[in-house]
């Protein structure tokens, strides 16, 4: 392991070196009264800045990214991020501008946004968008607060909400977070929702249900209409959960299917940059007689004027500061007026495309957990590999050692052994065929030699991680005293 | 797979031993080879009353969070106090040291519902 930055340098090195005070230099003392000064100096790494310059690119060079290599991991939808992308964010009108200007000065930018808005609104076929949520996680949460506040309007809030046992992790946590009882639907033999579980389930205490489309085992809801009539029988409401969007583009619209509530993940779908906890974007969209309660402020046009207004009484409020991650905004605006409507058509088939070349490529060497065609990812299960004591994890290690980064695996967890893939559109057919030929030639390990994947990853920077002491134990920042307790075999695998 | 004698077992993978009005509850061998390394294990509070298959403690692995389910009904009198400080316990000695908690007060009807070693042994190739 690359020692820290502050385990380099030396004392007193610096990154830059100041002339000589041409003053009488004076204590911190006189100018700030005692309480206020500290009691010993700031630990801060003393380093030079080419020691900063190497550090920092030797950590990227480790860095695994889209950019470098595959990257399958389903659900998470890893597309390639067009350079246009960052050309148009980096525009100096877009750039230089600040949350506090004066609403006349930003006409463009809320034009672009305001716009975004009705895009949405067409892809997903509801009628009003809010661009403001900061993530996909806070866009649920904002759309469960939002069915609280319509159900609590007619008079009663009520309890429960309906998630699928295959759901995404953060169902059920934005549901209890806004003080929901989750109540789980379970799936059928064919990996979906169970309609006659459905039915016992649904009674006047049901707020709504959460559900994603295509679901997270790959399969289409085929039944989804029937869901929502059901849901709304009830006087629920259906929410759809955007994380699957991608194979939809273009061919069908959540909103027709009868999804009252939607939210996208604009880092899945529309190209915007991935992880490192942000910044992202969330986007609600919600049908006409909900509108009256999406998050303020909002976006309006009067006359020639785009305004931002707050003045929305029945509004859940507001969510972020000012309107939300604009820069991630301008970038989903970017790639959708890149592709336009035929390219997003194209985005959602090749998606679906890719996805089942791989599936049939791989399905003679891996069980399939439910064996038909898919729509944008596919589920396998290790089972017959666990047979020679081989488990998804070590598969998803050793595919490491291939430069391919592993599957989502454990996920959804209704499937044995799972390993979710998603190859996205942006994959050529060669990168596709060196994928099968990889999960070929690790299928063939297992039979000849499965102690080998107790060793994997052999080529990564780091090997097998102390998982359980890393979830026991989270070092989560330096401290000089500390670094001497932590046990060698967590830190330096 | 170690499947002990004497005890029942649960379609969600508890086992159950009952001794008078006490019924200690863990989860089986196959259970902690399928959650592999336990992390956090969220346990009752004593006193709480729970019915049959009320999801109960909650468990924590490396791999995904999921609900224990109380084998019977009654009132959880005793937590085992090791657990928090040692998960692990739970992935080393399922049926000994790795216990959970212990319900009273579970009626004769409860046990009908369970699994003996040899239905369980049958579940498990299903």
């Amino acid at each position: 392991m690359r020692p820290l930055l502050f385990e380099i340098g030396s004392t007193g090195r610096r990154g830059t070196s100041l002339p000589a005070l041409e003053f009488p230099r004076k204590e911190v003392s006189s100018f700030l009264p005692f309480h206020l000064l500290r009691k010993n100096p700031p630990e801060l790494p003393e380093v030079s800045e080419l020691d900063v310059v190497r550090h920092y690119t030797s950590l990227s060079k480790k860095n695994f990214s889209v950019d470098a290599n595959f990257y399958p991991l389903g659900s998470c939808t890893m597309k390639y991020n067009p350079k246009v992308n960052e050309d148009v964010v980096k525009q100096i009108g877009f750039l230089n501008l600040h949350p506090y200007q004066e609403e006349e000065t930003v006409q463009g930018v809320l034009e672009l946004l305001y716009n975004l808005e009705k895009i949405l609104c067409e892809i997903v076929g509801v009628d009003e968008f809010c661009l403001q949520p900061a993530a996909g996680a806070q866009g649920e949460f904002t759309g469960l607060l939002i069915m609280h506040a319509y159900h609590s309007d007619r008079g009663n809030p009520r309890k429960k909400i309906l998630v699928p046992d295959s759901s995404h992790g953060t169902n059920p946590a934005s549901a209890a977070l806004c003080g929901y009882e989750v109540i789980q639907v379970k799936s059928n033999a064919r990996g979906r929702v169970d309609l006659d579980e459905l039915r016992r389930l649904l009674d006047q205490n049901v707020a709504g249900m959460m559900l994603t489309n295509p679901n997270t085992l790959g399969l289409f809801e085929d039944e989804v209409s029937e869901i929502a009539k059901l849901v709304h029988e009830v006087e629920g409401l259906l929410y759809y959960d955007g994380a699957n969007l991608n194979p939809l583009l273009g061919m069908a619209r959540p909103g027709d299917m009868g999804f009252d509530i939607v939210h996208l993940n604009t880092h899945k779908t529309f190209s915007t940059p991935h992880g490192g906890g942000g910044p992202g974007a969330g986007p609600v969209g919600v049908k006409k007689f909900l509108s009256k309660y999406l998050p303020t402020p909002r976006i309006v046009q009067e006359k020639e004027l785009f305004r931002i207004k707050h003045d929305f009484p029945k509004s859940v409020g507001k969510l972020t500061a000012f309107y939300g991650n604009t820069g991630v905004l301008l970038r989903a605006y970017a790639y959708i007026r890149s592709l336009g409507r035929e390219g997003l058509l194209r985005t959602g088939q090749h998606a679906i495309l890719n996805a089942n070349y791989l599936l049939k490529g791989l399905k003679t060497f891996y069980e399939v957990a439910y064996p038909e065609m898919c729509m944008h990812e596919f589920v396998l299960t290790a089972t017959r590999q666990k047979e020679k004591g081989v488990r998804a994890l070590d598969i998803a290690k050793r595919l490491i050692d291939f430069g391919i980064h592993p599957p989502t695996i454990y996920f959804p967890l209704i499937v044995p052994e799972a390993m979710m893939i998603e190859p996205t559109e942006t994959e050529s057919r060669q990168t596709l065929d060196h994928f099968i030929e990889v999960m070929k030639t690790i299928a063939k390990e297992v039979e000849e030699n499965p102690t080998l994947f107790r060793q994997a990853p052999m080529s990564a920077p780091v090997r097998r991680l102390d998982e359980v002491w890393a979830a026991r134990h989270p070092v989560l920042k330096w401290e000089k005293k500390k670094r001497d307790e932590i046990p060698v075999a967590s830190y330096s695998a | 797979m170690n499947i002990p004698e004497g005890l029942f077992y649960t379609k969600t993978h508890e086992w159950a031993r009952r001794d008078g009005r006490e019924t200690c509850v863990g989860i089986t061998d196959h259970a902690q080879s399928e959650l592999s390394d336990v992390v956090f294990i969220e346990l009752p509070k004593a006193g709480r009353l729970v019915k049959q298959e009320d999801p109960t403690a909650v468990i924590e692995s490396v791999k995904a969070a999921y609900d224990i389910f109380a084998p019977v009904s009654g009132k959880v009198i005793r937590v085992n106090p090791e657990i928090e400080k040692d998960p692990a316990l739970v992935n080393k000695d399922p049926y000994g040291k790795g216990w959970l908690f212990v319900i009273e007060g579970a009626e004769e009807g409860d046990f009908k519902h369970l699994m003996d070693k040899g239905s369980y042994e049958v579940f498990l190739k299903r």
